[in-house]
């Protein structure tokens, strides 16, 4: 009876209060994605609102730096507001007014997710509530402002962990509350059905574009695709296009936080314990008795609980490797490619780039890697510079 | 036939079942475990205890503070098992229903739960994140143990699904009686009394009501038109984090029992 499996993964594990208002969404994205004017105006607002298609730019200097594989980057850095996530707010903001819903909820860890979802409801005329935990407000400020300045309505989370994982607790707490008039816009590929799915099918746009683009630019496939994976939207929206092309490795980057063993990080497949949390069955981090457990990450994005079902499906079908970077690692890649490249990512995609750091130098010349920069790092400045100041 | 279908037959026609809720583990484990008799001396038909989770995504604030609470007392479903053995080990006998999030239950492993819970003295469990369409699996676990799934029903539940809740519900049918997380309310939704009719028409469970009962007077109107009222956060506020935990409680539930025992029936079920 259950819906919206990835294998044995995903679900619907919410209260019944909810139960009816995911089969009305579920409903309303199945048509909506099939209905030609729907997709007329998605995809006018992807080019004219969001900038799309955004470039894939070959990283000249970083390929050389590694001497093996070369190495291009999908600049989602360059979409409106300056992550991917302007994506999916988008397509899921359009399909809140086609279903009549005036009001919109949303979580955030980066603030990325809530700085596009503010955008998108300033845009098309919709009330915007989000929710952040504190130590989330507290190292993202900029983006606080911003979402400020877009309108929206931040609600400071300070129960739990005070991080993602609680900003998510108090949405759904709020979307079972208002449920009639609310569409809750979840930022990532996780969640219950239809979410994952749906915010894929909002996002795949990326490895849509970057396989076209390379096909100019090469005439050939990527050896291998890189992603960060934190509940896994870019990566999902960089691999879709991909996953028939057995001949393309997809490897998702967790945060490694201060290292596995240090037990202070968010690396759901490292940790190998399946379990339920905000509605899907997936890879997640909890103790003996079952309690979540807290997580740690340099990056507000990446620090979270439970991954996408549907990464956990590519995980154990093995279409998809996982590894992770470290905060070390993520900042070490933070600073090269700004020194060499000229682009200063988001630290989310810092570990993204972090791990073709390690692998490029291993493949052979005329192989190529994709590496999904889904962000930019003006958010990340004054995480930055503590860290490196501490270090100096 | 099991201790909650007895509860039922035996007040059917008479009144409805008092049912407050307790957080196991909360404010303290010792106090925790004397709150369970002191609820049963105070007149509870039927007690609910809550097994803690780090993200109760269903509570309000007064509950997850309690949660919070418990799970710093060391609160495990484990241990929550074990305070209900003890209870019966004192001589509690009225229906003692666990209420918890998946999580913690699916990491102990289902059938572990239901055999352990069982023979621990534990009549049924309801879970707030499980849906019938997920529950498949508890649901096999727990026959196997004769140990009661009870689901609950929302305001948002159409006729087709409180029909079908209805037929896969044991002992009773949990209904939410507003959209909203757990936490006491100044007035019942003025929807109620439509949605206990929605519900009776799709079942003949009985039908028991909880989430924003806030005070005796709100628990007699219940009592009027439910077979049972359930009462969680107003209770736990009473209780609070002081000494006199198991006074406060004790009084609270005896008003509430005074409240529901003098509410005048209607509705009630066709027997």
């Amino acid at each position: 009876m259950s819906k919206g499996r990835f294998g044995k993964f995903g679900g619907q594990f919410v209260p019944e209060t909810l139960m009816p208002a995911l089969a009305e969404l579920e409903e309303a994205f199945e048509t909506a994605r099939h209905d030609v004017a729907f997709q007329k105006e998605y995809q006018t607002l992807l080019n004219s609102f969001v900038g799309r298609p955004t470039p894939l730019y070959f990283a000249k200097r970083l390929t050389e730096l590694c001497g093996g594989a070369k190495i291009y980057f999908k600049r989602e850095d360059l979409a409106h507001t300056g992550a991917h996530k302007i994506n999916n707010a988008l397509g899921q903001g359009l399909l809140a007014k086609r279903m009549g819903k005036s009001r919109i909820v949303a979580e955030t860890g980066a603030g990325q997710h809530g700085v596009a979802t503010a955008a998108t409801c300033a845009m098309l005329g919709l009330e915007c509530i989000v929710y952040m935990g504190t130590d989330d407000i507290k190292r993202q400020q900029p983006n606080v402002f911003r979402m400020k300045l877009l309108g929206a309505q931040v609600c400071e989370v300070n129960a739990g962990s005070r991080t993602l994982k609680d900003a998510i607790n108090e949405a759904l707490r709020d979307w079972v509350t208002n449920v009639r008039t609310t569409h809750y816009l979840l930022g990532s590929a996780l969640g219950p059905h239809p979410y994952p799915t749906m915010v894929r099918e909002f996002q795949c746009v990326i490895g849509r574009e970057a396989k076209a683009q390379l096909m100019d630019a090469e005439g050939k496939l990527p050896a291998a695709l890189i992603a960060c994976v934190g509940g896994g939207s870019n990566s999902i929206g960089l691999f879709d296009a991909f996953r028939h092309d057995k001949q393309v490795a997809m490897i998702g980057v967790e945060a490694g936080g201060a290292g596995i063993e240090s037990g202070k990080h968010a690396a759901r497949f490292a940790d190998r314990s399946i379990g339920v949390l905000h509605g899907t069955y997936t890879y997640l981090l909890n103790d003996a008795d079952g309690q979540i457990r807290e997580t740690h990450s340099v990056s507000a994005g990446l620090d979270y609980a439970a991954v996408g079902p549907e990464h956990a499906d590519l995980f154990e079908s093995e279409r998809a490797g996982y590894t992770f970077a470290t905060d070390a690692e993520a900042l070490d890649a933070f600073q090269k490619i700004s020194h060499l490249e000229g682009i200063i990512p988001a630290l989310e995609s810092a570990h993204a780039v972090a791990e073709a750091l390690k692998r490029a130098p291993r493949m052979s010349k005329d192989e190529i890697v994709i590496v999904n920069l889904s962000g930019r790092g003006d958010k990340d400045l004054q995480t930055v510079m503590s860290v490196l100041e501490m270090g100096d | 036939m099991n201790r909650i279908d007895e509860t039922f037959q035996a007040l059917q026609g008479k009144r409805a079942a008092l049912m407050p809720y307790l957080p196991l583990g909360y404010p303290t484990l010792p106090i925790s475990r004397e709150l369970i008799r002191a609820a049963e001396d105070a007149g509870a038909d039927i007690l609910e205890l809550g097994v803690p989770f780090s993200d109760p995504l269903a509570d309000g604030p007064v509950i997850q503070h309690a949660t919070q609470v418990a799970l710093e007392n060391g609160m495990t479903l484990h241990k929550c098992i074990e305070m209900v053995q003890d209870a019966r080990a004192h001589g509690v006998r009225i229906p003692l229903v666990l209420m918890g999030y998946y999580n913690p239950i699916l990491r102990y492993d289902l059938k572990k739960f239901a055999r352990d819970a069982l023979e621990g003295g534990v009549d049924g469990v309801i879970v707030p994140d499980l849906p019938i369409e997920e529950a498949d699996d508890l649901q096999d676990a727990a026959r196997a143990h004769n140990l009661n799934v009870i689901f609950l029903a929302a305001p948002t539940s159409s006729q087709e699904r409180l029909k079908k809740i209805g037929r896969e519900t044991r002992g009773f049918l949990y209904l939410v009686s507003l959209t909203g997380t757990t936490g006491q309310r100044d007035a019942l939704p003025p929807g109620l009394e439509e949605f206990v009719r929605r519900a009776r028409e799709a079942t003949s469970k009985p039908v028991c009501v909880g989430f924003g009962i806030g005070s005796t007077d709100s628990a007699r109107r219940v009592a009027q038109i439910a077979d049972g009222v359930i009462v969680g956060s107003a209770l736990v506020a009473k209780i609070g984090d002081a000494s006199s935990a198991v006074e406060n409680a004790r009084q609270f539930i005896s008003e509430l029992r005074e409240a529901t025992a003098t509410a005048q029936l209607k509705n009630a079920p066709d027997s």
